[in-house]
């Protein structure tokens, strides 16, 4: 694996490794640690960083919803133009276009059902192309960003072992 | 008395771990450096398999030496070591890799016979040459030799007038690994002594520099090798118990001579798993290797920043520092009542293991961090 790949392998696991710790595992100096992070910002290959949050155990009301989008195309419009009309929109923290039944998958985050339903209705469904919304509201998250959102089995390991 | 435990069994002390351990188990909030099996859980489809073959009721006996498919399995798997054997006369599945170390003892070694013991190593070696009838020679590799077998270490201990030779690379406790120029010395001088080997590569899969070489792959010493594996590492399926031997026909025949009515076949659910690991969970593995060897160079960096001594070790999940302290047990003692870390001191492994610390780093890299930060801690008022 490349110098570039490595990291972004150990950015994607956790994003807040310290550089410190990055050089250690991957035996480069804290330097070009740095200057490898600055390029794949620069040339856009990490587009940011994030938390992941599980608003369950943060006691907090926050509500995902998944839409599926159909539209219609014509000369004057293009799925990008549409996009980003969409993407403009806090609301929206995910928007991808998808091959199958529905042409747009957007992911809706807001505090609660009303403000979702009330953005999909007011600011999303009245967009011209757009023919057809279907929400989905999220229920539960098991994972999310490659974690679980369980307790884990812990380490059921004896503590020393031969 | 009626039920009075035999004098060899007597004889043997129980393993140097346990005390180590009941102080670990005794504490809270103790990171451990101490474990000697995988933190990752087997691959979710060698689980998988297994569960299946519990739902379809698989769950009868085997023929003893192993599932045909499962033989099969193992004979094209090795190949990438150079390792031809026929699965049919020349493959034995056993319960663990532990089971297969065993068997080769006692059908190999008449009462007298002389087995020259690798050191350090794991713990059952020696016990299992003493319920087998055997002599054990203590063969100490040198920290100066970066803990590898060489023929002046071999000679230097008389294991010329040996009749086996057992050793693991990768090293378990050392992280040592031997690559092909140093195997054809040894090779060379197992010819030349006519010595048999039994070679534990139970950690052949975690090798980070360069491949792993089979003994057994070189000139003039198939005919005199028995090879160890098994799944429990590579695999991480310590608790699915599933290893196996490979070698000539008439040892392994012997082998399973043993096996088939002490034994009978190893676990039918286990064989499952592993005919499934081999199938589709190769890269699994080279994930969890990856994992590894990051956190064996983060260690490694650390001891360096802490002035801690520690040959690069490239080879199982194993360091093996020299101990700051003059008394590798007691300094281990103290790291784990005062900061919460447990290291296995060296000499739990045999001779030549004395003034070093097993560091395992089968442990996720947040617990290795506050490890290595308490460590440096205790070096500061130590």
């Amino acid at each position: 694996m490349d110098e570039r790949d490595e990291l972004l392998e150990l950015l994607r696991e956790n994003a807040r490794y310290s550089t410190a710790d990055l050089a250690r595992m991957t035996g480069l100096s804290a330097d070009d640690v740095e200057d490898a992070i600055a390029e794949l910002e620069a040339e856009g290959v990490i587009r940011g960083y994030r938390a992941i949050v599980d608003w369950e155990s943060a006691d907090r009301e926050h509500v995902t919803a998944h839409v599926e989008l159909n539209v219609t195309l014509d000369r004057e419009t293009s799925y990008r133009e549409i996009a980003d009309r969409l993407a403009g929109f806090p609301e929206v923290s995910e928007l991808r276009l998808v091959s199958g039944d529905y042409d747009f998958s957007l992911q809706v985050e807001a505090e609660t059902m009303r403000e979702v339903s009330r953005f999909v209705s007011d600011k999303v469904a009245p967009i011209p192309e757009i023919t057809q919304t279907i929400t989905h509201y999220v229920m539960e998250t098991y994972k999310e960003g490659g974690h679980r959102f369980d307790d884990g089995d812990g380490d059921d390991r004896l503590s020393v072992t031969p | 008395m009626t039920l009075e435990p035999a004098r060899h069994v007597r004889a043997v002390p129980p393993s140097g771990i346990r005390r180590f351990f009941e102080l670990a188990e005794e504490m809270d909030d103790v990171v451990s450096l101490g474990v000697g099996e995988p933190d990752f859980s087997a691959p979710w489809a060698a689980r998988e398999a297994a569960i299946t073959s519990l739902e379809r009721g698989w769950t009868s006996y085997t023929a003893n030496r192993g599932m045909g498919p499962l033989r099969s399995a193992i004979a094209t798997d090795i190949r990438r070591w150079d390792l031809d054997y026929d699965p049919d006369e020349e493959i034995l599945v056993t319960a663990g890799a532990s089971e297969a170390i065993d068997l080769a003892f006692r059908a190999l070694v008449d009462p007298g016979d002389t087995v020259a013991v690798v050191q350090p190593c794991y713990v059952s070696y020696t016990p299992g040459v003493a319920f087998a009838g055997g002599e054990v020679l203590d063969v100490p590799t040198r920290s100066e030799d970066g803990f590898k077998l060489t023929p002046e270490v071999l000679r230097d201990a008389g294991a010329s007038a040996a009749d086996l030779l057992v050793y693991c690379f990768p090293n378990n406790p050392t992280g040592a690994t031997m690559d092909r120029t140093e195997l054809a010395a040894v090779a060379a001088f197992c010819r030349e002594h006519d010595v048999g080997v039994i070679a534990d590569e139970i950690y052949a899969d975690l090798t980070y520099e360069g491949e792993h070489t089979s003994i057994a792959s070189l000139d003039g010493m198939r005919e005199r090798t028995i090879v160890i594996n098994g799944f429990s590492k590579a695999y991480a399926m310590t608790g699915m118990r599933l290893g196996y031997a490979v070698g000539p026909a008439e040892p392994i025949a012997a082998m399973n001579r043993i096996h088939q009515y002490t034994m009978l076949s190893a676990p039918t659910t286990a064989q499952y798993a592993a005919l499934e690991a081999l199938e589709s969970c190769r890269d699994d593995v080279v994930e969890m290797r990856n994992q590894y060897d990051r956190r064996r160079k983060f260690v490694l960096s650390r001891f360096e920043e802490m002035g801690i001594d520690c040959f690069e070790a490239t080879g199982a999940f194993y360091l093996f520092p020299e101990c700051p302290g003059s008394d590798a047990g007691e300094f281990a003692e103290a790291l784990l009542e005062e900061v919460g870390v447990a290291m296995v001191p060296g000499e739990a492994f045999g001779i030549g293991g004395d003034g070093h610390l097993r560091a395992s780093y089968a442990t996720g890299l947040d617990d290795l961090r506050t490890a290595m930060d308490r460590i440096e801690r205790f070096l500061r008022t130590f």
